[in-house]
């Protein structure tokens, strides 16, 4: 996890540096950061294409996207909360928590499978909730009340499953949520990751919840003063980044036919990387739905294709952690320009 | 519902500013003024391995009127939380500390200040690069990955490409594991080619995503999981592929409920399992030795033992595996 932990350090200072939120910036800028991630992505399915002649497999293909559907979903909805200048630690762990309790309602709860899962992406919400009024109620920095409820939701998943996994053996239709193939060839995981992403584009650019986001992000103060609300959106906005959690939990559980309570630590770190290397600005004000979602595709295939070319662990981190932190660099240099 | 409410205990314990608390409630202590007081530190609670540890000291614990504690830190990664949870364990001076090192270095200097107190030290599943420990008891890794190499070899017929999902490139455990497969490998099937050897952090997710790659890039006829993150990473690649159990021979390590439904289902060919609960009662038995002043072995091998399809039932196998 070594280059988690290296976006973190990056991703710490960037924040520590910009003290004054980003104005709007010009719309060819946040085409060019897209193009950028877009352009990545295509230069590297290239560059993999031609090392190996195993990497362009349809199978191998299904093989990238479905790795890339947990922390997919995660960076999707902690977009928002990265688009307001916040952050969520808590959603890996989180995840987890939400697996654990997917388990429990369906498993020891034996409660009808499209009941448990329902109740698992609302663990969650209520996650979210507990977050958003940390941040927004009681002012808490975003970074500590996450990281609290980081720690929190690891403890929780290991107490409440009694430290071993939850098995799915006897809810047989459950692994089919995440890995059973309504299109013929790709896994629904996927498809899932897909629709989240429509509803996260849909609700960032196209209501009125994605504007106010993006003004409290651009300047919590003026948005306040316009007459928001700010502190009961930023309240909803958690909700919704937890929602996004719970999905990611059930996904993660249907997949592993388990909810493996050890799990998630780190999670949080790729995802916020996925944001980040998407365009996403971390002081707020700009966020890209289609940009994370590109930037969650890069990681997975850069990893893939390093696996693919039997490049050792040791330096498929090393290799991550660089881009990330061009990702980062690019960033702070697009701010300072237009500032 | 007492054990669910002392692994939250446990899970407390995994935030280092609660190291310390903990460390106090447990050194009240349920045992009488004579008792002997051992603390043991493990390299984890979360994982079902280190539960059946516990499991196997608590046992022998009663069984001997000793007192224990055990402490461990959330992730294997933890080095430095592991580090003052011994140092804590140190303040509260027990008879003795049986400890299990997630770092053969780093854990020196807590030696020779265990040392300076007096505090004698048994190791368990791995030891720490220092002479003051009396005995290590844990399993002969090398042998126990020779075993799961000679397994694969015969499956396979002593030829074709394998690879092996190893769960760290610095652990002890893993890269013993890894070496002792190696070298069996190498020494005995020459025409058997060990392609590509990665690590997934023993995290399923991951390791599923690394064994799916490799599989894609080589023409695998065999896989091998060196725990069971890895083990059911491996096997979840391979049903994830629509292969089956005929096209890739996978063997793995540990048990865990799921590994042991892939045994049954022919997904997966057999893996070779350890003796936990024998590594947490030898390691309490050879604490109250050491306290007595009576001499020990420096290794006491704990045992590791193949199991597949045909004895996965078997009384001894079913003692040792856990769900």
């Amino acid at each position: 996890m070594s280059s988690s932990e290296n976006g973190a350090a990056v991703a710490t200072e960037a924040r520590a540096g910009g003290t004054t939120a980003a104005p709007s910036t010009p719309a060819w800028r946040a085409w060019l950061q897209q193009g950028l991630a877009f352009g990545t992505l295509i230069a590297l399915l290239l560059f993999f294409w031609a090392a190996s002649p195993r990497f362009l497999t349809w199978s191998n293909i299904s093989g990238v996207l479905l790795a890339t559907a947990v922390i997919g979903i995660l960076a999707l909805g902690t977009t928002f909360v990265i688009t307001t200048a916040g952050i969520d630690l808590s959603i890996g762990t989180g995840m987890t928590l939400c697996s654990v309790m997917t388990g429990i309602f369906a498993v020891d709860l034996g409660l009808p499978m499209p009941l448990a899962v329902l109740l698992g992406i609302l663990t969650g919400g209520v996650i979210g909730l507990l977050n958003g009024l940390n941040v927004a109620i009681l002012g808490l920095p975003p970074f500590i009340a996450t990281l609290a409820m980081m720690m929190i939701a690891q403890g929780l998943a290991l107490v409440i499953s009694g430290v071993s996994p939850i098995y799915f053996n006897d809810v047989p239709s459950f692994q089919s949520i995440a890995l059973g193939t309504l299109i013929p060839g790709l896994p629904n995981a996927v498809l899932i990751m897909f629709l989240v992403a429509a509803l996260a584009w849909f609700l960032l650019s196209k209501t009125i919840f994605g504007r106010i986001t993006v003004a409290i992000g651009s300047n919590e103060e003026a948005a306040r003063l316009s007459g928001i609300d700010t502190r009961r959106w930023k309240l909803i906005i958690y909700i919704v980044a937890g929602l996004f959690t719970g999905v990611a939990g059930v996904v993660m559980a249907s997949r592993l036919g388990s909810a493996q309570p050890q799990l998630g630590v780190g999670y949080e770190l790729q995802a916020i990387a996925a944001v980040i290397i998407g365009g996403t600005s971390l002081m707020g004000g700009r966020g890209s739905i289609t940009g994370t979602l590109i930037g969650a595709l890069i990681m997975s295939v850069l990893i893939n294709g390093l696996r693919i070319l039997s490049i050792q662990t040791e330096w498929q981190n090393v290799v991550v952690g660089i881009v990330i932190a061009l990702a980062v660099f690019f960033d702070t240099l697009r701010n300072k320009r237009s500032a | 519902m007492e054990f669910t409410r002392r692994s939250g205990i446990t899970a407390l314990a995994a935030a280092p500013l609660l190291v310390a608390l903990s460390a106090c409630n447990r050194g009240g202590g349920e045992g009488g003024e004579d008792a002997l007081d051992i603390a043991l530190i493990s390299k984890g609670f979360q994982h079902q391995f280190w539960q059946a540890v516990k499991k196997g000291a608590e046992e022998a614990a009663e069984e001997h009127g000793v007192t224990i504690s055990f402490d461990g830190p959330a992730a294997e990664t933890e080095i430095d939380s592991q580090l003052q949870m011994f140092q804590a364990a140190i303040d509260r001076a027990p008879d003795a500390i049986c400890f299990a090192a997630l770092d053969p270095e780093a854990c020196v200097p807590l030696y020779d200040r265990a040392e300076g107190a007096d505090i004698p030290i048994v190791e368990f599943d791995a030891g720490c690069d220092s002479d003051y420990s009396q005995n290590l008891a844990a399993t002969d890794n090398k042998a126990a990955g020779a075993i799961a190499a000679e397994h694969l070899a015969e499956a396979i017929g002593g030829k074709g490409e394998i690879a092996i999902v190893a769960h760290s490139q610095i652990n002890a455990t893993s890269v013993d594991r890894r070496d002792g497969f190696v070298e069996y490998i190498e020494e005995n099937n020459p025409d058997i080619a060990i392609v590509d050897i990665q690590y997934g952090d023993g995290d399923h997710l991951k390791s599923a995503d690394v064994a799916k790659a490799m599989i894609g890039a080589n023409d695998l006829v065999g896989m091998y999981g060196t725990n069971e993150g890895s083990a059911i990473g491996v096997v979840n690649a391979v049903k994830e592929l629509g292969l089956s159990g005929e096209e890739i021979k996978v063997v793995g390590f540990d048990s865990g409920s799921a590994q042991q439904e892939a045994i049954r289902d022919g997904v997966m060919l057999g893996a070779v399992t350890q003796d936990p609960q024998s590594i947490g009662r030898l390691t309490v038995e050879a604490a109250i030795s050491a306290v007595k002043g009576e001499d020990l072995e420096e290794f006491t091998d704990t045992g590791s033992y193949w199991y597949d399809a045909d004895n996965i039932d078997d009384d001894e196998i079913q003692a040792m595996v856990y769900d």
